[in-house]
């Protein structure tokens, strides 16, 4: 059985006259400890996403339709109590900023006791000795004066670390981590990954990594999917995508990064911008931008199609293979 | 042989930030009684660089190793507690704003955030006409007109948009507009101060190829500050590695890349997320940056590095000139105690 498996999800956002589609018919699943990624840039729809898996969603935004069977139960019709009961004890999320994560007022200790009292019957002096023994797993150095420590008391690398303890402390099936290492400095992003990757190995948690960088991606994932203005794209192994990616959008992604080119050489840019949510081309949602259109690209939504490995949802998978073919062959 | 004179030039620049500015906060209880002391962030310690004519000298580091503050300091928005700044056989570091003036039109900067650096109350018109009108007072409208239509199509922004108000366009549209009105001026230097980070990968790309196409098309010379190292070997001639406000590691990007000596240079570079790499090796770091209030009387890196020893906690290590032509201080590279 697998761990999540979401279907047709789609979610909208109320406006003053109209309603605007956020996500577009998304499915995808999730196997009991599988890392996946989620990649794309800003306005793709990936932190939608991850707030609608966990029914974090608030007006004016509502899931219009689709399933999340999470452990077999829906969520999309599941009743606040009881997904309660599942946030933060069945699923746990950590998000960009542990500065915003973490509530400045109270210690760290008080963070971690008051979450696990919340869902374990525990005396305050069990539930600490939990949250040692989870600072310690996150190799936070003498976790017992860290219980008495505010977050300001301590660096950007360390509270990213408390996040992910507090997330684990009830050890969850899935943790959701939307960027959770962009707003540090490279040489901590490395060690966070490291850590995260390692508790999710070895507690066979299951992850879902939303990210606008590959390269992340790329070290962290089994599975990846690529969103393009609220809708998959693509999806399939990392590997795959990241070596042979279908979707010009996928291609244009990988292609535009610097070291993909020489040194001096002009970058592969892909042309224009993602379309806002009011504003999303009628057909592909890519068509505008992209270098392979056709006729029907402007008037059809192409559906996902399994080709070369990977679920690709473009009219011309096909053309730009016989075009590389044909490459090839001249 | 003649070495180009640099356009550029820094001498153990320095700059400190005061944290106790009045009598009062100056004072501390210590031992019973008061003692005054004035505690300072060390944001650039001791930097000397050169920038010849039409190199692109990247400057990278993580937060807080005073990147920003020495393109502020070289742009004039700061001025340095100690050292000096030339710019083409002049100092500049002391002028008055007045004699600065001329200088700002050689001398210009982009900001990493599209959003804060243009004027919302603006046209992108005014916004375009505000600097090349405060350096050319003699232009008539028309003038004005052409010049900054000019700038507008080599930006790729069309003309015709130049009513339009900031909030109208993208981000990536906007950092555009905000290269435009560095490029109104014509001049021969820009100071980028992470002009794409705000940006998305695709949009990066396309800001990132306008910068390089400048370069080119009007002979440009570039200080471009980044923490991104993929932005940098593809951008950089030179590269400059800041750790706690001094360089430790000064060289020439294709050098540095295939042969990185500081052992923080060899770090950063193993930290970068690679794409096609299924096993990272990355060197692991201990600890963080410390702060720069109280600075390590040795090498700064001294508290992360795995080859530290008793020279290193003791003695800050001089930039020392290798045989490829890299500058780079640390004891153990000095001292030949790094494999390879």
């Amino acid at each position: 059985m697998s761990l999540l498996s979401v279907r047709d999800l789609s979610v909208k956002f109320a406006m003053r006259d109209n309603t605007v589609t956020a996500l577009n018919q998304i499915s995808f699943d999730l196997a009991k400890g599988e890392r996946l990624g989620i990649v794309g840039e800003s306005g793709a729809g990936k932190s939608i996403t991850g707030f609608a898996l966990m029914n974090l969603l608030s007006r004016p935004g509502f899931i219009d339709s689709g399933k999340i069977m999470f452990l077999g139960d829906d969520i999309v019709q599941m009743p606040e109590a009881k997904m309660r009961n599942i946030r933060g004890n069945k699923m746990a999320m950590i998000f960009q900023d542990p500065m915003v994560t973490l509530n400045p007022v109270l210690t760290i200790g008080q963070q971690m006791v008051e979450t696990l009292m919340a869902h374990r019957k525990l005396s305050k002096a069990e539930a600490e000795q939990i949250a040692i023994v989870k600072l310690r797993e996150v190799y936070i150095p003498s976790p017992e004066d860290r219980l008495e420590q505010y977050p300001h008391e301590l660096s950007g690398g360390m509270r990213q670390r408390i996040v992910i303890a507090i997330a684990l402390l009830l050890d969850p099936q899935l943790i959701i981590a939307d960027e959770p290492t962009t707003a540090l400095d490279v040489t901590i992003q490395a060690d966070i990954m490291e850590l995260l990757l390692e508790l999710c190995q070895s507690n066979k948690v299951g992850l879902i990594l939303i990210t606008h960088d590959l390269g992340v991606v790329s070290q962290m994932t089994e599975r990846t999917l690529v969103m393009y203005a609220g809708r998959i794209i693509e999806a399939g192994r990392t590997r795959e995508i990241i070596n042979d990616p279908q979707h010009p959008y996928t291609q244009g992604l990988i292609n535009a990064l610097p070291q993909q080119t020489k040194p001096g050489q002009r970058l592969k840019q892909i042309p224009g911008s993602m379309p806002s949510l009011t504003a999303i081309p009628k057909g592909c949602p890519f068509s505008p931008r992209c270098e392979f259109v056709k006729d029907r690209c402007h008037t059809e939504a192409p559906e996902t199609v399994q080709y070369a490995n990977v679920e690709v949802a473009c009219h011309e998978v096909n053309r730009l293979h016989t075009d590389k073919a044909e490459e090839i062959k001249a | 042989m003649t070495t180009p004179q640099p356009l550029l030039e820094i001498r153990n620049l320095e700059k400190r930030f005061e944290l106790d500015r009045g009598f009062l906060e100056t004072l501390k209880f210590r031992g019973g009684k008061f003692v005054q002391e004035k505690r300072a962030v060390h944001a650039v310690n001791n930097i000397s660089l050169q920038v010849a004519p039409g190199e692109a000298l990247c400057v990278v580091g993580e937060s807080g190793c005073g990147k920003s503050t020495v393109a502020r300091l070289i742009a004039g928005l700061l001025s340095p507690s100690a050292g000096e700044i030339h710019y083409d056989g002049q100092r500049i570091d002391n002028r008055s704003r007045r004699t600065l003036m001329p200088l700002r039109k050689k001398m210009q900067m982009i900001f990493q955030n599209p959003y804060a650096s243009l004027n919302p109350r603006m046209t992108i018109q005014q916004a375009l006409e505000e600097p090349v009108r405060y350096h050319n007072p003699s232009l008539s409208r028309s003038e004005l007109r052409d010049k900054v239509a000019e700038v507008m199509r080599a930006v790729g922004v069309d003309p015709s948009w130049s009513t339009r108000y900031p909030h109208e366009f993208s981000g990536g549209q906007r950092q555009r507009i905000a290269i435009a009105r560095a490029l109104t001026v014509d001049p021969e230097f820009i100071i980028a101060d992470e002009p794409i980070s705000a940006l998305d990968v695709s949009i990066q790309a396309q800001v990132l190829n306008l910068m390089l196409e400048a370069k080119d098309q009007r002979g440009l010379t570039y200080l471009f500050i980044t923490h991104d190292l993929s932005v940098v070997q593809h951008f950089g001639t030179k590269v400059a590695v800041l750790y706690l406000g001094s360089v430790c590691e000064l060289s020439d990007t294709a050098t540095l890349f295939e042969n990185p000596k500081h052992p923080y240079t060899r770090a950063l570079l193993s930290a970068v997320p690679q794409l096609k790499d299924d096993h990272p090796n990355h060197i692991r770091l201990r600890g963080e940056i410390p702060t720069p209030i109280n600075m390590p009387k040795g090498c700064p890196f001294e508290s992360r590095c795995a080859h530290a020893n008793s020279r290193c906690s003791a003695e800050q290590p001089r930039p020392i000139q290798q045989p490829d032509g890299s500058l780079v201080a640390c004891h153990a590279v000095e001292e030949e105690r790094l494999d390879g």
